[in-house]
């Protein structure tokens, strides 16, 4: 440990299996970030109907995802979930499916709240002109919303991109299981792990430095 | 009758919770004329005017705004979210805090209702919006934002906006009460000029010379019942109930 000789030479002729799992790793990260969006779009507002079932179901699912370990969903639905329905799924659909549902379920809170945000005076005006509460909540209230949304919509979505790299323990080859693959190849654990934190890191960073300006330009909007 | 009458409310009641705050109100405008409501904070005024466009739902009574009629006693009150959306069409409301979509330039903000309500198409809905902006004083203000208009110039874009969908009848919950003094003269005289011109409105207010100026009638409110009603230099000047003359003795005194 003291007198450790880095190699990362040894790690560069693995470049290749490194930037295949940051494929996966980016690809299915956009895949869950879109479908969880959709998801917590219908959650959200599902919060804010009139029906008491609705309101229920959507609450019992936000909660369901929210307050369950990722890792025991994603175990959950690739190994449980088929034994319960008798259908086999693959472990990339195990994935997509649980980190959907899950961010989706985070996404939730964040869209009704933003929604809530918006004064009631705002509906009332396009009620009173003759809109359809349906009409109201596409042309006036969302919007609006989805501006102040989109810090916390990003934020949830880089905290998304970090969550992928559990599906490695379903065999997914991501970043994470790539880099598994390598130290065991190679015993160069330090290296791998230090090089794979890094492209985490280097994705994330431009990532991150958006947020900070979209939030400082709504904050100035305001 | 339905011809002399534009607005027709018979026995309208509404509680929140436990707390009655309106009781039977019964209530008659007259195409045409302007009816002045007044009466102390708390008094069901502002819930009054909210149940003529269905923004509340009473609990019971009749509401007519010329040939649209809705009834709230027994089990007819469950009308569907369409059939409101169509009454309130017929029906302008504006309100104390503006309520502007800050999202839309002041020109899209009075396009909004013709093209999503009416189906309007686009060029069609600018060209009367651009009409009306000049009718209230503000043809060169079309293409900039709610925020950067005073608040005298933001009422004057919600009755633009409200009278893009040439409504039947105008409400007017105090409109002028959120502005800076200097300020209130300029949406009394766009009132004045809608009164000249024969809308049918119904107007909240706490300012009792442009009520007895522009009124012809005047309603004093209190506790969610009528407490008196009749010509508006009468029931201002000459107020019958002791009630009517201890709320405007308030603004005598304070000139
Ligand atoms: N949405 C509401 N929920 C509960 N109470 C309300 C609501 N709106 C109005 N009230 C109450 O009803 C009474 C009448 O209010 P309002 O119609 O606004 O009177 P005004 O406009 O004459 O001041 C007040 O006591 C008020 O607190
Ligand atoms: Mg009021």
């Amino acid at each position: 440990m003291i007198s450790y000789t880095w190699h990362f030479d040894i790690v560069w002729q693995y470049s290749r299996l490194f930037l295949a799992g940051t494929g996966v790793t980016v690809g299915l990260t956009i895949a869950v970030v879109t479908l969880g969006l959709l998801v917590g779009l219908v959650a959200g507002l599902m919060q804010l109907a009139r029906s008491p079932v609705l309101r229920w179901a959507s609450w019992a699912y936000i909660e369901m995802f929210r307050l369950t370990p990722l890792l025991v969903l994603l175990l959950w639905f690739y190994y449980a979930l088929p034994m319960l329905t008798g259908i086999k799924i693959d472990a990339l659909t195990a994935s997509i499916i649980t980190l959907s549902l899950y961010g989706g379920s985070f996404y939730a809170e964040v869209i009704r709240g933003g929604i809530v945000s918006i004064e009631p005076g705002q509906s009332e005006a396009g009620l009173a002109l003759g809109m359809t509460p349906a009409r109201v909540m596409r042309r006036i209230v969302l919007p609006q919303a989805v501006k102040r949304m989109i810090p916390p919509l990003m934020n949830q979505s880089i905290i998304q991109f970090k969550n992928t790299s559990l599906v490695s323990v379903l065999a997914v080859p991501d970043l994470l299981y790539q880099g598994q693959v390598v130290a065991m190849d190679t015993y160069r654990a330090l290296e791998v792990y230090t090089v794979i934190a890094a492209i985490y890191f280097v994705v994330l960073l431009p990532l991150t430095v958006i947020v900070k300006m979209a939030e400082r330009r709504l904050a100035q909007s305001n | 009758m339905t011809d002399t009458c534009k607005i027709e409310i018979s026995g309208l009641r509404k509680s929140f919770g436990s707390l009655p705050v309106l009781r039977d109100i019964n209530l008659r405008v007259e195409t045409g004329s302007v009816v002045a409501l007044i009466g102390p904070s708390g008094s069901g005024k502002s819930t009054l005017l909210r149940c003529i466009n269905l923004l509340v739902i009473p609990e019971g009574g009749r509401i007519r705004v010329g040939g649209d009629a809705f009834s709230f006693d027994g089990d007819a009150k469950l009308s569907s979210a369409r059939e409101q959306a169509r009454f309130r069409s017929n029906t302008g409301m504006v309100f104390q805090h503006f309520n502007l979509f800050p999202h839309m330039t002041v020109v899209q903000n009075v396009m909004e209702g013709p093209i999503s309500v009416k189906g309007m198409p686009k060029a069609e809905a600018e060209a009367r919006a651009r009409k009306l902006l000049a009718k209230v004083g503000l043809n060169d203000k079309g293409d900039v934002f709610p925020s950067k208009l005073s608040g005298g110039q933001k009422q004057r874009v919600a009755i633009a906006r409200a009278l893009a969908m040439e409504p039947a009848v105008m409400l007017f919950d105090e409109v002028t009460s959120a502005l800076d003094p200097e300020l209130v003269g300029e949406v009394l005289g766009v009132m004045r000029d809608l009164a000249a011109d024969g809308m049918t409105m119904i107007i909240v207010t706490h300012e009792m010379g442009f009520a007895r100026e522009v009124a012809d009638r005047v309603v004093f409110m209190r506790d969610g019942i009528i407490v008196e009603e009749g010509p508006a230099r009468e029931v201002i000047e000459t107020p019958k109930e002791e009630t009517t003359r201890v709320f405007l003795s308030h603004f005598h005194n304070r000139g």
